[in-house]
C-alpha cells in the first residue's frame, strides 16, 4: 500500500481519459550517502558524478522529471543509514533509492527495501553477497571478489610472489576482499602466512604494529585492503616508513589503496604500486577523456573524478534508464526487470548487469602507478574482459544460493 | 631466538615511541587535575590544537618543522590561558559533572569549529628530510622518526621532572598538590602556580599533538578519538604525577602494541584489560596518592 504524489495525477487522468504518454511524472530518488565526517569526501564523489550526469542528460527524461531527496548516513555503522531508508520510504515515499558508500549500511538497509518494495541502485557497498540480500538490489559499482581473487592468481604467476601476507580494515568488504585474494592466490599455487584485522573503518589507525608484524614474517607480498578514502594515504607512508619495500616486500590491493583522489598525496612512496580495479581517471580511451575533462569544467581543474564518481554517473545512467523504460511511473518489480542485462557504455569501459545476479560485469585492470612528469600516473599493464563475480559465480560461502 | 628477539624489539620500539605521544600529551593533564582537582575532558583539544597549529604555522610563515612545533606550542600555551580566565576559572568551585559538561562541550565545539576551518580530512605533515626514512641503530634498522620521537619523550620526561623535584617552583607545584590548604597557608599563590601549569601543561600538549600527526594522522576528531586514552594514562599513573604517568604511558603504550602485533583479532581489548586489572589494584593509580 503506496501513495505517491503523482497518484493523484493519475486518477484525474484516468477521470479525464487523456492518454498516458503526455502524463509527466517526477520520479523521486532517495540518495543516502557519506555527506558529513571523514567520508565526507567519499559521498561527495558520487554526488559529483551523479549531478554531472543528471546536468549532461537531463534533457533526456523528456517531460518527466528527477527530484533527489538527500540523506545523510555519516559512518559505515548501517544504522543511520538504515533510519534514513526508512524514512525515504515510509515518508518521502521514493521510488528509487541510491548512493551507499559502505557495505553496512547497504546491508542494514537490504530488508528495508523488500519490505518497501522499493528498488536501490548501489553505486559503491562492494560486499560480494550485498546484492543477494533483497530481491530489489542492483549493484553498478563492483564487487571485492573481482579484485581480490584475479588478484590472488596474477600475484603467484606473474609478481612472483611463493607467500603472501593480507591485512584488511575490520567490517564485511575486508573480510570479504581478503577471502578472495586467499582464495584467488592458493588456487593458483601459493601459500597466504598471515591474515590481519587492521582496526575499524571509521578511524584512520596507527598501521605500524601491524605492518612490522608482517615485515618480520618476510612474505613475498602483502594484500591490503582499506576502505577508499583516508585509509590508504597512511597505508602507503606506513608501508615506506618501515622500509618493507627494501625488505623485499611488494605492496598490492584492490585499486582502493591507489585511488585517484588520493594518489597524488602519496608521493614517491606510491611508485611501483600494483593494484587490480576497474577504473583510474588515467584511461586513456575517449569517453573517459571526455568525462574527465567535463568533470574538470564542472568542479575545477584541481579536482579529479575516481572511481565512486565514475560510479556516481553509472548509477544515475541506470536510473535514467529505468524511468524512461517505465516512462516515469516506477514500479518496483519492472524497475529491476528493466536493469537486468542493461548495458552501458561507462567512461570505464563496457559494462552490463549481469541478469541472474544484479551484480555488474565489467573489466578489471592491472594498474601500476608510475611517475609522469610531476605527478603520479595510473598504467595499465593488463586487463581481464568482462568479469562476473567470482564469488557467486563459484558459490563460495555467503555467496552460495 | 633472534627471531624471537626481533619480535620483542619490534614490539617494544613501536611501543615506545606510542608511549612518549601519550607522555607527551596527557602529563599536563594529570599535573593540573592533581594540582585543581579540575576534570578537564578537552585537554585533549590543545593536543589538537598544537597540531593544526603547526602545520598553518610552517605554511603561513613558511618555517621549518621544529621550530613551528615550538611556534605552536607556546601560541597554544597562551591561548589556553585565555580560556583558563574566561570558562575554567568560574567552575573552579563547582561540582565535578558541570565541570565535565563544560569540558566535554568544549571538545565537541573543537571538533565543529576544527571541521569548518580545516575540513573533515586527515592533515599531513612536512617532516624535515633528516627525520625521514630508516635509521640503522646497530642491532637493526628503525624509521627514523620514531627514533626521535622517543628521544624527546625522554628528553622532555627528564626535564619536567628534574623542574619538579630540583626547582623551587616544582617544590611549590608538590607542596600544591599534596595540602592545598598548608601550601596557602605558608604563602604559596596557588592560583598564580595553577596558571603556570595549564599554561605549561597545554603548551606541551600542542607540542605532542605536533609530533604525533606523522604518526597518529590528525583529524578536527583526534580529541575525541584519543581522549579514552589520556583518561587512561592519567587514571593508571595517578594523578598529579610526573613519573606516573611516563611509568603508565610506557606501559600502556608498549602493551597496546603487543596486543596488536601478537593478537590483532584481539582490537583494543588489551589495553583496556590492563587499565581495569592496575586500577582493581590500586584505585588511584601506580603513584596516586591513596590518602
Amino acid at each position: 500500500m503506496k501513495f505517491r504524489t503523482y497518484g493523484y495525477a493519475g486518477a484525474l487522468l484516468a477521470l479525464s481519459s487523456l492518454p498516458a504518454e503526455t502524463l509527466a511524472a517526477t520520479v523521486r530518488v532517495g540518495v543516502v550517502l557519506t555527506y558529513t565526517g571523514g567520508a565526507a569526501q567519499l559521498g561527495q564523489q558520487i554526488d559529483r558524478g551523479m549531478n554531472l550526469y543528471i546536468k549532461q542528460h537531463g534533457s533526456e527524461l523528456g517531460e518527466h522529471n528527477i527530484e533527489l531527496i538527500k540523506r545523510d548516513s555519516k559512518r559505515p555503522g548501517g544504522d543511520i543509514a538504515k533510519t534514513a531508508v526508512q524514512e525515504l520510504i515510509t515518508r518521502d515515499q521514493v521510488d528509487l533509492l541510491t548512493g551507499f558508500v559502505f557495505s553496512p549500511n547497504a546491508m542494514a538497509s537490504a530488508p528495508l527495501v523488500t519490505r518497501g518494495q522499493v528498488p536501490m541502485v548501489i553505486m559503491n557497498a562492494g560486499t560480494a553477497w550485498i546484492p543477494s540480500l533483497s530481491p530489489y538490489i542492483v549493484r553498478v559499482s563492483f564487487t571485492m571478489w573481482q579484485f581480490g581473487h584475479p588478484m590472488g592468481g596474477y600475484a603467484y604467476d606473474s609478481l612472483d610472489c611463493k607467500s603472501a601476507a593480507s591485512g584488511y580494515t575490520d567490517y564485511p568488504p575486508g573480510k570479504d576482499s581478503v577471502a578472495a585474494f586467499k582464495h584467488g592466490f592458493e588456487r593458483a599455487g601459493g601459500e597466504l602466512v598471515d591474515s590481519i584485522p587492521m582496526g575499524s573503518p571509521r578511524e584512520v589507525p596507527d598501521f605500524t604494529p601491524f605492518f612490522q608484524r608482517v615485515k618480520d614474517a618476510k612474505p613475498d607480498c602483502f594484500y591490503v585492503f582499506v576502505p577508499g578514502g583516508n585509509h590508504s594515504t597512511a597505508v602507503v607512508k606506513t608501508f615506506a616508513d618501515l622500509g618493507m619495500k627494501q625488505a623485499g616486500i611488494r605492496l598490492i590491493g584492490p585499486g582502493d589503496i591507489t585511488q585517484d583522489t588520493k594518489l597524488q598525496s602519496m608521493g614517491e612512496d606510491a611508485v611501483g604500486l600494483v593494484t587490480m580495479h576497474h577504473y583510474s581517471a588515467d584511461y586513456e580511451t575517449p569517453e573517459n577523456k571526455a568525462f574527465v575533462q567535463a568533470w574538470k569544467a564542472e568542479y575545477g581543474a584541481d579536482t579529479t573524478p575516481d572511481f565512486m564518481g565514475v560510479a556516481g554517473w553509472d548509477g544515475m545512467a541506470a536510473i535514467f534508464h529505468v524511468i524512461r523504460s517505465q516512462n516515469g511511473k516506477i514500479d518496483a518489480d519492472g524497475a529491476i526487470q528493466a536493469l537486468r542485462g542493461w548495458k552501458f557504455n561507462s567512461p570505464r569501459g563496457p559494462i552490463l548487469i549481469d541478469p541472474d545476479t544484479r551484480d555488474i560485469v565489467q573489466d578489471v585492470h592491472i594498474h601500476k602507478v608510475v611517475k609522469s612528469g610531476d605527478r603520479l600516473a595510473i598504467q595499465v599493464v593488463g586487463t581481464i574482459p568482462q568479469v562476473k563475480d567470482p564469488c557467486k559465480a563459484l558459490s563460495l560461502g555467503k555467496c552460495a544460493n | 631466538m633472534s627471531e624471537f628477539l626481533n619480535v620483542v624489539i619490534s614490539i617494544v620500539f613501536d611501543g615506545l615511541a606510542y608511549a612518549m605521544i601519550l607522555f607527551i600529551i596527557s602529563v599536563g593533564l594529570s599535573v593540573t587535575m592533581g594540582l585543581m582537582g579540575f576534570v578537564n575532558l578537552a585537554h585533549g583539544v590543545f593536543a589538537m590544537a598544537g597540531g593544526y597549529a603547526t602545520v598553518a604555522i610552517m605554511s603561513q610563515l613558511g618555517i621549518g618543522f621544529l621550530p613551528a612545533l615550538l611556534c605552536a606550542g607556546v601560541a597554544i600555551g597562551v591561548a589556553s590561558l585565555v580560556l583558563e580566565q574566561t570558562l575554567y576559572a568560574p567552575l573552579y568551585k563547582a561540582g565535578e559533572l558541570d565541570q565535565l559538561l563544560l569540558s566535554i562541550g568544549l571538545v565537541f565545539m573543537a571538533s565543529g569549529a576544527f571541521t569548518y576551518f580545516f575540513g573533515p580530512d586527515p592533515i599531513s605533515v612536512q617532516i624535515p628530510d633528516y627525520l625521514h626514512g630508516q635509521i640503522d641503530l646497530g642491532v637493526r634498522s628503525f624509521p627514523t622518526y620514531r627514533v626521535f620521537m622517543i628521544a624527546v619523550g625522554i628528553a622532555m620526561a627528564l626535564g619536567l621532572w628534574i623542574s619538579l623535584e630540583r626547582t623551587l617552583i616544582g617544590a611549590r607545584i608538590r607542596a600544591a598538590v599534596d595540602n592545598r590548604p598548608m601550601a596557602e597557608a605558608v604563602g604559596i599563590n596557588v592560583n598564580r602556580l595553577f596558571k603556570l601549569t595549564f599554561a605549561l601543561g597545554s603548551g606541551i600538549a600542542a607540542i605532542g599533538g605536533g609530533l604525533a600527526i606523522d604518526i597518529l594522522g590528525l583529524t578536527p576528531n583526534f580529541a575525541i578519538q584519543y581522549l579514552v586514552l589520556f583518561l587512561i594514562v592519567v587514571a593508571v599513573g595517578g594523578l598529579g604525577t610526573i613519573r606516573g604517568t611516563f611509568v603508565a604511558a610506557l606501559a600502556l603504550g608498549i602493551i597496546d602494541n603487543a596486543g596488536k602485533y601478537l593478537w590483532p583479532e584481539g582490537g583494543a581489548f588489551f589495553i583496556y584489560a590492563v587499565a581495569i586489572a592496575i586500577l582493581l589494584w590500586r584505585p588511584s593509580g601506580l603513584f596516586g596518592r591513596t590518602d
